[in-house]
């Protein structure tokens, strides 16, 4: 008999193997760039996930990492080559300036009460949006730059499938990591921190490698997202990235890791035909209007969201299965 | 016997307000040693500071002859002090295996044995060992809580009210777990039911308004019906 690890991975593999073939058979430009931004945000997701879903750390400046990762490749791509080795390069610069950040910021900070945490998170992020805007020599400021991409990213169809192989390099990492000792750990910080800390374990420490693995994950989905625009502007390193991130943890189900690469495909299709109702019905200019109806509808009647609302059918409807009638023990029995 | 932990006049301020005005005793190696009092006397407390959750401000905490009462929790409990508190800090979201995994901290031989040892102790945790932490019953939770405390090689185990909410079914087989747990650790219990303790515990420390008032053996104070009836409003 299989079993449900690898009746999952099986499904996993099959989904995957279409999405691959996906741009073969199919010519639609829209769909693939669609598809593209979809696995780029997946990521961002899941690396948020490992920060709300598997540590409990709510953090409002996830966005200085992906956006650091996004200006580290736009940045040394426009002043060195548009080459595939200087992307590659670029994308480790920023996954190594985002883990010592991530690390110096969290080993300050996570010290911190979650709220406090929270708010001294997005007053770092702040600072790091207005550096971006001051250092114009940099980073242009709001007004940003384009920038050439490698030769080989000219055919978009060789650009998503990279997005792809890193969205599956990324998942299969993340799971590993969840579901090693470590990662007991952090669940077991996330549900009673206190408790952790009196069976010996110095919780800062995980929290920091939560924060470290977080930060890394978030900053290659800012290079990829740079590269898939050809352009970059201090709207990476906003509160509204972050706000993404959190809404498709959300919607998709926290601490699933599953759950925020769907929710981040709810998101950007219900956001591509929501702005796209626009032409006919002017209310939906404004679907960010609705992004906040869904989200608030979200947390009050669908707070484990849509992975951790069907995995909790599935475990009710098994319990349900398994139960049989046990008889009462009489008085006597619990007297003796 | 020697001493193992030393408790010297500490006081426990949480917020404003001052909770331990000056605890004081002792735990023999090998004995059970008992924290009576009424409720809010500052029992639970008193375990909370020893184990660096809520650390006292004056005072001194001594264990195997060295102070830890300024050290960090994780300290205490890394030095072999176990902690099973009062709401039992099960992780709701990790299975029973995971729980006690977590607890080990390192899987070697040692740690394997330990934990056939203590699965022979609670058959029940053998039987739920997949189910996640969240879904057990009360007395289930207990066993699990103080299996998690004892698997790490605890040199001394501080159980907070272990019977609390629980059939008295379940409570007798709390009791025969810490009777045998004594032969292999020490242990410090802070207990309201009283028929339980004086049936364990080898000595006693009567806590009264955040002081000691009163410590000797289990045997004089259960012979004791003035003692009683003052701090523990029975007899």
């Amino acid at each position: 008999m299989k079993t449900k690890f690898q009746v999952n991975n099986g499904i996993l593999i099959v989904i995957v193997a279409a999405l691959a073939v996906f741009p073969f058979v199919s010519d639609s430009r829209t769909w693939t760039i669609l598809l593209t931004q979809i696995f780029i945000f997946s990521i961002l997701a899941m690396s948020y996930d490992i920060l709300l879903g598997y540590t409990g750390i709510v953090s409002f400046g996830h966005a200085m990492f992906f956006g650091m990762g996004a200006y580290a490749t736009a940045i040394m791509l426009n002043r060195i080559e548009p080459t595939l080795g200087v992307f590659f390069l670029s994308i480790a610069v920023g996954m190594v300036i985002a883990g010592i950040l991530s690390f110096l910021i969290g080993l300050l900070t996570l010290r911190l009460k979650s709220h406090f945490f929270a708010m001294l998170t997005m007053a770092v992020s702040g600072l790091f949006l207005v550096l971006a805007e001051k250092w114009r020599t940099l980073t242009q400021g709001n007004d940003g730059f384009t920038f050439r991409a490698p030769e080989f990213f000219k055919d978009r169809m060789m650009f998503y499938l990279l997005v792809l192989a890193c969205l599956v390099l990324v998942y299969f990492f993340l799971r590993r990591f969840v579901n090693s000792p470590l990662g007991r750990v952090l669940i077991a910080v996330r549900e009673n921190e206190q408790r952790t800390k009196s069976l010996g374990f110095q919780t800062l420490h995980y929290k920091v490698i939560a924060s470290v693995i977080a930060g890394v994950v978030a900053s290659l989905a800012g290079s990829l997202y740079a590269i898939s625009l050809r352009f970059v502007n201090t709207s990476v390193l906003t509160m509204e990235i972050t706000l993404d991130a959190l809404l498709m943890t959300i919607i998709g189900g926290v601490g699933t890791l599953i759950g925020p690469i769907i929710g981040a495909g709810v998101i950007e299709l219900a956001q591509h035909y929501l702005s796209g109702l626009a032409k006919d019905y002017p209310i939906f200019e404004r679907w960010i209007i609705f992004f906040g109806i869904i989200y608030i509808l979200a947390v009050i009647f669908f707070p484990k969201g849509i992975v951790g609302t069907i995995r909790y059918a599935y475990w009710k409807r098994k319990n349900n299965d398994l139960k049989v009638d046990v008889p009462a023990p009489k008085r006597k029995e619990l007297i003796k | 016997m020697s001493i193992l932990l030393k408790v010297d006049n500490i006081h426990t301020h949480i917020g404003q307000y001052h909770i331990l005005q000056g605890v004081s005793f002792e735990a023999k190696e090998g004995e059970v040693s008992v924290l009576l009092g009424r409720n809010g006397a500052g029992k639970t407390t008193t375990l909370k500071t020893i184990m660096g959750l809520t650390p006292a401000t004056s005072g001194t905490v001594t264990f195997l002859n060295e102070g830890i009462t300024k050290n960090a929790t994780h300290h205490i409990a890394s030095n072999g002090i176990g902690y099973v508190p009062e709401d039992q800090g099960i992780f709701g979201a990790l299975t029973v295996e995971e729980n006690l995994k977590v607890a080990m901290r390192k899987e070697d031989d040692a740690a394997r044995e330990r934990q056939e040892y203590v699965l022979e102790l609670f058959p029940d945790l053998k039987k739920y060992w997949k189910k996640e932490g969240g879904h057990l019953s009360g007395g289930q939770k207990q066993m699990l809580s103080m299996a998690r405390a004892f698997i790490n090689d605890s040199k001394l185990l501080l159980i907070d009210e272990p019977s609390k909410g629980l059939a008295p079914v379940v409570i007798e087989k709390v009791m025969e777990a810490i009777v045998e747990m004594k032969k292999q650790t020490t242990i410090i219990l802070v207990e309201q039911n009283f028929i339980m303790a004086s049936r364990i515990g080898d000595t006693y420390t009567l806590i009264d308004d955040g002081e000691t008032v009163q410590s000797g053996q289990m045997s004089e104070l259960v012979q004791n019906e003035e003692l009683k009836r003052q701090y523990l409003g029975i007899g």
